[in-house]
């Protein structure tokens, strides 16, 4: 079969070491089908909105699968709000969709441009997972396409083991066609916010353990580069949707509505000097310093949930060298893990501003899903040289307290690293041996890691 | 005769830009018929818009170069509308590659057909409809490839020259009748046309932004629009270029 593909060269968001592949872009479904049916021997991966930070939807070895085109809708009922649609949707899609209607996505990442495949490849989870669970505790079923058994319906009832192994199975297992979701009805587009100042990291983990139950979001930014009596210091950021009555009575009318700024855009890639110790510094005792303690703020959920969405291309600000994510979690009995990360990390002066803390709730069977019961730290870190050294010993600080890493955010880990991470791996790896014998699914992630036989 | 308004059919749906058009049209509040080879494909498509929009989207079998079928596919849609559409948008398009058009004629002719021929061919029988009921709007894309021959796709290209050269025409008949026809030329799109185009990005534009100004001056009563707007500019200095000079040139 001739295949139109375009070489691009592709990295995940964070842009570190891009690599040129040849990707495919079905439109239509015959397209797809085709496409899968007549693949041959050369590997390929599913790619949605390419907002993984690191290579795991990247495959320089083979072709790279681009799905965002593959985005309809096919059902939605009013009274459950249960929505049909197909992998390629966008979040955003969604919530321009129905957020009028008054509903909500179940679960959000910090950003809304990602596909419903990409969500539930990477078994996503927002800032209510303490209570909610990930993105896939949402998903009632889904097709998925694999290489041996043609098209799955799987579900957690239904070809349980395929699903789990799917959900946070950064596409290896195969394509995710389509998804049942369940939204959550709301009742306004908008969010009520408690802020509140902690000076240390106990004050901020403390105060999440004891009363995070009492919101159905909450999210702490951390400042990584603060020192000793300041350890931690953290804007605590708690809320729910807000109800009608909640509302400035010049909202109540119009509930779901609100108005947008226009996007701004990084233009170019910034020079990478902008971007320093002392401007992040700078930025991070302001944001600590301007955020009081306030109560009951309202505020619409674009700004709560996707305040970097407002700035379109921000990976730039990096430059061109481009930056990685770093996403640890650490059981409770590891907290003295995050404090020493973070004592490193103000040490080193290597993180920078924007880095993010939460309590995460119990963890899903997913083999490879990401959350656990405890702390996770979500930062940015420059690509400067040495980084690959300094991502070692933050991974040994996580290995030695018995925590893991996010696929999602991962570029630089190992394959003795990761698997000493997720005891599931290895059941992940013969699920993935039974779907796809011939090991088509393949990706610069899983070969880095060994996540495939 | 009656007239219904907010109704609107899209030949061509099938492709990225006719999806968006629809889309747009569909976010107003318009009834859309979708019409398009491949009718399991349309059926997904319009699931989509009604879900997004609310609205009503059905869809119908229309081949662009089956000509003798035009008269009934406008049979079709007006019964599926219960009366006149309220306009047509011309979105059917084909772009082989240029060098195996000038060996191939069929291939050539198939260009020709598609962008040239079958819009005329069914723009023609929705003209004597509007016309005779004294309203109504014609679109069709036609592209920036029509405003000058380049060796890199001037077989592609004359067939658009014939199309625009054909919508001027109609406009001009039909003015009289108070029927609105808009003239579309497309710069760079990020479609399955162009796929694999080593296109320069801040050129090329998105289906749905594309789609977004194309449906803003339909509604406006916009004659000739070229989308991104800048596409103007670039094309008037492109037609301004000396023939002795054009023939030499590498564009």
């Amino acid at each position: 079969m001739l295949l139109n593909t375009a070489s691009k060269t592709l990295s995940g968001w964070g842009r570190y070491h891009p690599k040129d592949c040849a990707v495919f872009r079905p439109e239509r479904n015959s397209e797809l089908k085709s496409f899968l049916e007549a693949s041959g021997d050369q590997s390929f991966i599913p790619r949605g909105l390419g907002r993984s930070y690191g290579d795991t939807a990247v495959n320089e070895a083979g072709l790279v699968l681009d799905m965002c085109r593959l985005n309809r809708m096919r059902h939605f009922d009013e009274t459950t709000g249960i929505l049909d649609c197909e992998g390629g949707v966008s979040l955003a899609e969604i919530l321009e969709t129905f957020v009028p209607r008054g509903w909500f996505l179940p679960v959000t990442p910090g950003t809304k441009f990602v596909t419903v495949a990409g969500a539930i490849a990477n078994d996503v989870h927002g800032k209510n997972h303490h209570g909610d669970g990930t993105f896939a505790r949402f998903v009632h079923s889904l097709e998925l396409w694999t290489p041996a058994l043609g098209v799955v319906t799987c579900s957690p009832s239904e070809n349980s083991e395929i699903f789990w192994a799917t959900v946070g199975g950064i596409g290896l297992t195969g394509v995710i066609l389509s998804a049942k979701i369940q939204l959550r009805a709301v009742e306004s587009a908008y969010v009520k916010v408690d802020y509140q100042r902690c000076p240390h990291l106990d004050a901020v983990l403390e105060e999440m353990e004891s009363r995070d139950r009492d919101y159905l979001y909450s999210v702490a930014w951390i400042d990584c580069l603060a020192k000793r009596a300041h350890l931690g210091r953290s804007i605590l950021m708690r809320g729910a949707h807000a109800r009608v009555r909640d509302l400035p009575r010049r909202h109540e009318e119009k509930p779901y509505k609100f108005s947008r700024r226009p996007p701004l855009a990084v233009p170019i890639d910034f020079p990478g000097f902008v971007l320093n110790n002392l401007s992040i510094k700078t930025f991070n005792t302001l944001f600590y310093r301007i955020n009081r303690n306030r109560q009951e703020v309202i505020t619409n959920y674009e700004s709560y949930f996707y305040p970097l969405d407002g700035i379109h291309d921000w990976n730039r600000m990096y430059g061109r060298r481009g930056f990685i994510q770093y996403q640890a979690a650490f059981p409770f009995e590891g907290r003295m893990g995050l404090v020493s990360m973070l004592e490193m990390l103000s040490e080193q002066k290597r993180a920078s501003f924007l880095a993010v803390l939460k309590c995460f709730g119990p963890s899903n069977p997913g083999l490879l899903s990401y959350p656990m019961p405890g702390y996770t730290l979500a930062l940015d870190i420059p690509c400067k040289p040495g980084i690959e050294e300094f991502t070692r010993e933050l991974d040994r600080i996580l290995l030695d307290h018995g925590g893991r890493l996010y696929l999602a955010k991962d570029s630089l880990t190992d394959s003795a690293t990761f698997a000493a991470m997720y005891p599931g791996v290895e059941a992940f790896r013969e699920q993935c041996a039974l779907l796809d014998p011939q090991g088509l699914l393949s990706s610069a992630q899983a070969r880095r890691l060994h996540l495939i036989k | 005769m009656l007239i219904s308004r907010k109704t609107v059919v899209i030949a061509g749906a099938l492709s990225s830009v006719g999806r968006a058009i629809a889309d747009q049209f569909a976010r107003r509040g318009f009834s859309i018929l979708l019409a398009g080879r491949d009718v399991d494909e349309l059926k997904c498509l319009a699931d989509d818009i009604k879900v997004r929009h609310e609205v009503s989207c059905s869809v119908r079998f229309f081949d662009a170069l089956d000509f003798a079928s035009h008269g009934g596919f406008l049979d079709q849609c007006v019964e599926s509308f219960g009366n006149t559409p309220g306009g047509v948008v011309y979105c059917a398009g084909y772009m082989a590659d240029q060098e195996l058009a000038q060996m191939d004629f069929a291939t050539a002719k198939r260009t020709l057909d598609t962008n040239l021929s079958g819009a005329v061919s069914l723009l023609e029988k929705f003209a004597a409809l509007f016309e005779e009921c004294g309203s109504g709007f014609i679109a069709a894309l036609s592209s920036v490839a029509g405003d000058r021959g380049r060796k890199s796709n001037y077989i592609y290209g004359a067939a658009k020259a014939g199309l625009t050269a054909y919508l001027s025409g109609l406009r001009n008949r039909l003015y009289s009748a108070n029927v609105q026809v808009i003239t579309i030329k497309p710069g760079f799109m990020d479609t399955a046309m162009t796929w694999g185009m080593p296109l320069p990005a801040p050129l090329t534009a998105s289906p749905e932004a594309a789609a977004k100004a194309m449906v803003k001056a339909i509604l406006r009563g916009a004659n000739v629009i070229y989308v991104p707007f800048f596409w103007r500019w670039i094309m008037m200095i492109i037609r301004y270029i000396p023939e002795w000079q054009f023939k030499k040139m590498n564009i």
